[in-house]
């Protein structure tokens, strides 16, 4: 366990540092640089290259590189252009929003995708399951934007249950009891979008590995034992059929990440995605890279996370 | 000699085991969805690529202020956008456009990824361990907001550049999974035996383990082509496809992202919605048909 944990580690380091230097190497090719967040653009071309040569933005790549890295493991990304606050502040501010989103997102999925992949395999080919799989069917192929726009139109727009935009009520102050619900209520409807389009391949997964633990031998001998059908389905099936499923949570988070960015676009709420699109827009860079950089991260430690999971519940994985 | 011969022929004749095609024909035969769909592919590829050889594109995506927003009526068969533009002109023309980066995509990734994996996979030891670890690199990369940015430093972009950057992050599926396959291929006796004979690595693996793939290439890359028309909408969607003087079908569903024409003017937008709909679940029966096809244990007669 240990042994693969840790090789699986130093496989990563190198993917680390290398999407830094491709971060960085698409820094260097969008127009602007660190300079052009900080002054007027209206000031002296001599006074510019001074501040250039001063700053550095003259020596070669390596040696802009390295500060650069260093400057992040500080925690220093630089200046947003637009928003005038350093990207690190602005980040965080960001982060908080959609790391809710997301959590809420994750909760909704296993919620759904666990009774639903259970009664599709346990009762496979009864109408039940036929129902399922003709949902898992349609939303596995449903883009995740036309089925938000869809779910954002019916519920947000014509049947006014939920707010169509922004992440809280304005007026509330933070900390009280109403401004955490308002904060729900606001994240909901994006959160259940999501999950219902993300779910659909954890059921379908879920319905095929039950059906295949169903046929195995112990669970024969477990019958023949005299095991309730409650207890073979709980204690026997089950256990083998939702390790897999841990092992998917890794996976589940880069997959959230890609799908933020649409949600959050969708129901204008102001979480990282957004400020991704905006600042591309806004054409505030340095804002841009730190964000690709962290969301770059983020789905190597999601993976990373997967892979251990996975040689914890499947040993066999472990012994290459 | 000749009662020989044709002993020969009616013994072939009996053991003959239906082709491959032969199996795919039948099995798509018998999934009336999968034929219902598959018919309906080809004629919106005929309907589509026909019709917008007829059409001006430039008439299309002028715009006309004086018939901005206007319901379905004669005139304008679908209404019309907030640039007075024909809708049902532009879902023509931008189903085009999403078919032809699909396909244009698929294919580049389709073949740069079997190759990819082929050499991965038939080569084995170091060779293979170097190529996916460049792969994995590859794969952790957060795909969406990449492209993103890339399409937005690349100054001016046509259909090609666009494709490129898609393909460019989109091959790992396929090489990864050709990989696996050639990893098991290259242990069977015949590539054993042709190796024996003295015939090239090269001459190997393109005119005897490529063909025994093809089945499972034909699968994967139908089923990669609606995915990538999902991600081309999706990106246009987002405002990073075409300009809105190329338009896609994202491009059409992008502006209810205008509260009021989501609320108000359908007509924008649901007819696009529904056909990058229609157009992903059709694609995927065929290609699902043709899964089982090639899959014996599953296949439905």
């Amino acid at each position: 366990m240990w042994k693969f944990s840790i090789r699986r580690i130093m496989i990563m380091i190198p993917q680390v540092i290398l999407l830094s230097i491709i971060v960085f190497m698409l820094a260097k090719m969008m127009p602007g640089d660190a300079l052009t967040g900080l002054i007027d653009p209206n000031v002296d071309p001599n006074t510019i290259a001074e501040k250039r040569e001063e700053l550095g933005l003259n020596d070669p790549w390596y040696e802009q590189y390295t500060r650069w890295v260093a400057g992040v493991f500080t925690g220093d990304l630089g200046q947003s252009f637009h928003f005038k606050m350093p990207v690190s502040e602005l980040v965080w501010q960001r982060i908080v929003n959609s790391f809710w989103l997301s959590l809420l997102t994750l909760v909704l999925t296993y919620l759904i995708a666990i009774p639903l992949g259970i009664t599709s395999g346990r009762y496979n080919d009864s109408w039940a399951d036929r129902l399922i799989t003709g949902y898992t069917y349609i939303g596995f192929a449903a883009p995740l934007f036309i089925f938000a726009l869809v779910m954002l139109w019916i519920f947000g727009f014509h049947l006014g249950w939920f707010p169509t935009g922004g992440s809280v009520k304005p007026g509330l102050t933070p900390g009280t009891f109403e401004y955490v619900m308002s904060k729900l209520y606001h994240m909901l409807l994006p959160a259940l979008s999501m999950a219902l389009i993300t779910t659909v391949s954890t059921v379908q997964y879920l319905r095929s590995e039950i059906i295949d633990t169903k046929q195995k031998d112990f669970i024969l001998t477990a019958r023949a034992k005299g095991a309730s059908e409650s207890r073979v389905y709980n204690r026997h099936i089950l256990r083998n059929s939702l390790l897999p499923i841990a092992a998917f949570f890794g996976y589940e988070i880069t997959g959230l990440i890609g799908g933020s960015i649409f949600i959050e676009n969708i129901f204008g709420y102001p979480g990282m995605g957004q400020l991704f699109l905006n600042s591309i827009l806004l054409r505030d860079y340095s804002v841009v890279t730190s964000l690709v950089l962290l969301f770059g991260i983020l789905t190597i430690l999601g993976t990373l996370l997967s892979d251990i999971i996975l040689s914890l519940v499947d040993p066999r994985i472990r012994i290459k | 000699m000749e009662t020989n011969k044709i002993d020969l022929g009616k013994g072939s004749e009996i053991v003959k085991s239906p082709s491959g095609w032969k199996i795919v024909g039948r099995e798509i035969m018998r999934d009336k969805v999968a034929l219902f769909s598959l018919i309906f592919l080809i004629a919106i590829m005929i309907i589509v690529y026909g019709t917008s050889l007829l059409l001006d594109v430039r008439e299309i995506v002028k715009v006309d202020l004086f018939s901005i927003h206007q319901p379905p009526s004669e005139e304008f068969l679908l209404g019309t956008d907030y640039g007075g533009r024909d809708v049902f002109g532009q879902l023509i023309i931008g189903t085009r456009n999403s078919l032809s980066i699909g396909i244009l995509v698929t294919l580049m990734t389709g073949a740069i990824g079997i190759i990819y994996g082929l050499v991965a996979g038939y080569f084995g030891g170091t060779v293979d361990n170097i190529m996916m670890r460049i792969l994995d690199f590859f794969q952790v990369l957060p795909f969406l907001m990449i492209v993103i940015v890339f399409v937005a430093i690349v100054p001016k972009y046509s259909i090609l550049t666009f494709s490129l950057i898609m393909t460019a992050f989109l091959w790992m599926g396929i090489a990864r999974l050709i990989r696996s396959k050639a990893l098991q291929e290259k242990e069977l006796d015949y590539v054993q035996a042709s190796k024996t004979l003295g015939t090239s690595n090269f001459k190997i693996m393109f005119t005897q383990v490529l063909p025994n793939l093809s089945s499972l290439i034909i699968v994967t890359m139908t089923l990669n082509l609606a995915a990538n028309i999902g991600l081309e909408s999706g990106l246009s969607f987002l405002g990073f496809g075409f300009p809105e003087s190329t338009p896609s079908l994202g491009t059409l569903v992008s502006y209810a992202r205008n509260p009021q024409t989501l609320e108000f003017r359908w007509w924008v937008w649901v007819p696009a919605s529904v056909l990058i709909l229609v157009l992903m679940l059709s694609i995927n029966n065929v290609g699902q048909a043709l899964k089982r096809a090639t899959d014996a244990r599953q296949r439905r007669g």
